[in-house]
């Protein structure tokens, strides 16, 4: 399906150039309509200015520690856009924009990274998500396993499972690839290369040109994509998609794309990356390369892109306000919920600490 | 009723309950075509195809991890872990997933499922295939871990353990698998999890162990009975949570008592009982709570084993310390 983007062959999938030109292959490919790239594109808007808010709440001290997604947005907005909203979305943990095109209110996100539990109480039945998955590359077999029991009750849903670059040097990472491979799981890796594992660089984390090559050696398709081209990612994830619905097997994207900020709030990336890398990469910047294709193409006018980002900037303040304004997590649900019905050493265990908080009847 | 030992139970209550419940599927190393090493799962591929009972790549991580995402998905998987000494590259997942995920997600995802794993010493198994790591497991939030000892107990535990809404560690003895039959009804029926067993009721001494380590403390209490003490015998069943009212109910009207387990010896489960007790039933007991255990060292290959393991006259032996115990 990729054979001319042979990533061992040096062939890097791209669609949409940094000028935000298309080029005269990209309708050979699946696109989206112009409402949905517009939609796409406001979501980028707001995914872009949630995560400027939330980096500016942690500096003000009311944002805990926070994992930027800036510069990386294009890729779990095109992927998610290209699946069903009834497939699989087993997230890592910087894939706020493809959260926003499902419809989990932003608030929720926040309320996660504010430290409160049911920020990660999604409404399965209507996203199909899977929570952040802190411990690096050990949600990809949960993946493999969400597509085993898909193909097992008869549905042509698809799974997608992202990860970043660093997380594919887990053993979790090539045993989930493995068992796809021998299951031939409808199942789409998503490897979000944003170059550095905190401060560690891509090479040192695989002496493998690609980390999409490393697919064939467990039996199937890899693709490295520009994942900074929203027009690449969509097309690349929705010809996987069809290729898994038609139970052909699973394929590893590897979207080549740049953490613009730093890897949490906590981090300084001054001590192991240039500025000037930093500066290069700004002008690959995604949100600017489908901008300046929407204006090209008319399908907005510069001045509508400022009314936009004041809108999201808003959006962004309101549901922080929620996520904030969100009632404290109560003694009893840190330890009900730990099983369906508490046993009794754990009622003991919640009624002594009741006591000690001064919370007895 | 049937005659069955405790492997061939584990064999009864997987296909009984996988009659019942289209939902379950068994998986690991070997399970499938050969239905497991110590067979385990013998003929459920052959009545259940394969799609429901399937051979796997050799790594426990995934295992474990793709039984969580079938399970989210609305499975109930069934994975066996082929020795409990193999079990530790699945740790992370079992740690940081299986036990977690229904609080960490306050219930929107939970994860019915259960993982099998033979356990213990004394077959004259090579290296790594006879540790007794039970403490491990109970250490951790959010899992449920339970050993059987007998046939019948395997199968109404196995049976409440797939029905179980949440994740469920189960170890089985594997030193019994094959060492006696009991009468096992051949209908479904569980044994509630979190229950211990009273295998004969005394007024002098509690003798509680569990799994393997029970059939050496029944006979051990038959020879303390035959000595002329009464001795109250408990089968723990379940480790985590376990059965603390059984326990505390028979301490206060023995007031001795003696743990006994394979394991290694510190922080493990008879430290964990003995404290309870010592704190909740104080003022009845007349001789200091006592353990016998393994040793906090690696478990020796089989020219050594009778060195780490207790028998039947260990347990007696330490027993009379604490039946003869004046304060």
């Amino acid at each position: 399906m990729f054979e001319k983007f042979d990533p061992r062959k040096g062939k890097r999938f791209q669609l949409l150039n940094e000028d935000g030109i298309l080029s005269a292959e990209a309708r050979k490919y699946p696109m989206m309509t112009d409402d949905e790239l517009l939609h796409a594109f406001k979501t980028m808007i707001l995914a872009r200015e949630a995560d400027d808010w939330a980096v500016s709440l942690n500096r003000q001290g009311r944002m805990p520690t926070y994992p930027p997604v800036k510069g990386q947005e294009a890729n779990s907005i095109g992927s998610i856009m290209a699946l069903r909203q009834d497939d699989w979305f087993v997230q890592a943990f910087r894939e706020l924009g493809g959260l926003l095109i499902r419809g989990v209110p932003l608030s929720q996100h926040y309320l996660y990274f504010l430290g409160n539990e049911w920020g990660s109480h999604y409404d399965i039945d209507r996203f199909h998500i899977t929570p952040i998955s802190v411990p690096i590359g050990s949600q990809m077999p949960h993946a493999v396993g969400l597509a085993y029991a898909e193909r097992y009750k008869g549905n042509d849903r698809v799974t997608i499972a992202f990860i970043g670059d660093g997380g594919t040097s887990t053993g979790d990472f090539h045993e989930a690839m493995n068992f796809a491979g021998v299951w031939n799981s409808s199942l789409i890796f998503y490897v979000q290369n944003n170059q550095y594992a905190i401060s560690v660089q891509r090479k040192k984390q695989t002496a493998s040109p690609t980390i999409a090559e490393k697919a064939f050696a467990y039996g199937f398709e890899g693709v490295q994509i520009d994942g900074n081209d929203l027009f690449a990612v969509y097309a690349a994830t929705k010809l996987a998609a069809e290729k898994a619905r038609k139970n052909k097997g699973p394929t590893l994207i590897e979207g080549f794309t740049y953490r613009m900020g730093a890897h949490t709030t906590a981090d300084d990336p001054s001590r192991y990356r240039d500025e000037e890398e930093v500066q290069q990469w700004a002008q690959k910047d995604p949100l600017l390369r489908i901008q300046k294709y929407l204006i090209k193409n008319k399908l907005i006018q510069s001045g509508e892109i400022e009314t936009l980002r004041k809108e999201a900037r808003k959006t962004a303040r309101d549901a922080f306000e929620e996520a904030e304004n969100y009632s404290d997590e109560s003694l009893d649900n840190i330890y009900r919920y730990t099983f369906k019905d508490m046993p009794p050493i754990l009622e003991e265990q919640l009624e002594k600490r009741r006591i000690l908080e001064g919370e007895e009847d | 009723m049937q005659a069955l030992t405790i492997i061939s139970a584990v064999n009864d209550a997987l296909i009984t309950e996988m009659r019942r419940d289209p939902s379950i599927v068994t998986f690991g190393e070997d399970v499938g075509q050969e239905g497991g090493v110590f067979r385990a799962t013998v003929n459920i591929q052959e009545e259940f195809g394969e799609q429901r009972c399937f051979d796997t790549p050799l790594a426990e991580s995934a295992i474990v991890g793709t039984a969580i995402g079938m399970a989210v998905a609305g499975l109930k998987p069934v994975v066996e872990i082929q020795f409990s000494g193999f079990v530790y590259p699945a740790f992370n997942q079992i740690i940081s997933h299986v036990a977690r995920l229904r609080n960490r997600t306050r219930g929107a995802l939970t994860l019915p499922m259960v993982i099998r794993m033979p356990f213990s010493g004394g077959i004259r198994a090579i290296e790594h295939h006879s540790e007794s790591m039970e403490a491990l497991f109970a250490h951790i939030p959010g899992l449920k871990v339970v050993i059987p000892s007998t046939p019948y107990d395997t199968k109404g535990l196995l049976i409440a353990a797939m029905r179980d809404p949440d994740p469920v560690l189960f170890m089985e003895p594997k030193r019994l698998y094959r060492a006696f039959k009991q009468e096992v009804p051949e209908e479904a029926y569980t044994i509630p999890i979190g229950k211990a067993r009273i295998v004969e009721q005394g007024d002098d001494l509690t003798l509680i162990s569990y799994g393997a380590q029970m059939k050496e403390t029944i006979e051990a209490g038959h020879q303390l009975q035959s000595e002329g003490t009464s001795v109250e015998l408990i089968d723990l069943r379940t480790i985590y949570p376990w059965d603390k009212e059984t326990v505390l109910k028979s301490v206060k009207k023995t007031g001795r008592i003696l743990v006994v387990h394979e394991g290694p010896r510190s922080f493990g489960v008879a430290a964990e009982l003995i404290s309870t007790i010592t704190s909740e039933a104080f003022e009845y007991l007349e001789a200091p709570p006592t353990r016998l255990t393994g040793s906090d060292i690696i478990f020796p290959l089989p020219t050594a084993e009778k060195h780490f393991l207790l028998r039947t006259e260990h347990i007696v032996q330490v027993a009379h310390e604490v039946v003869r115990y004046e304060p």
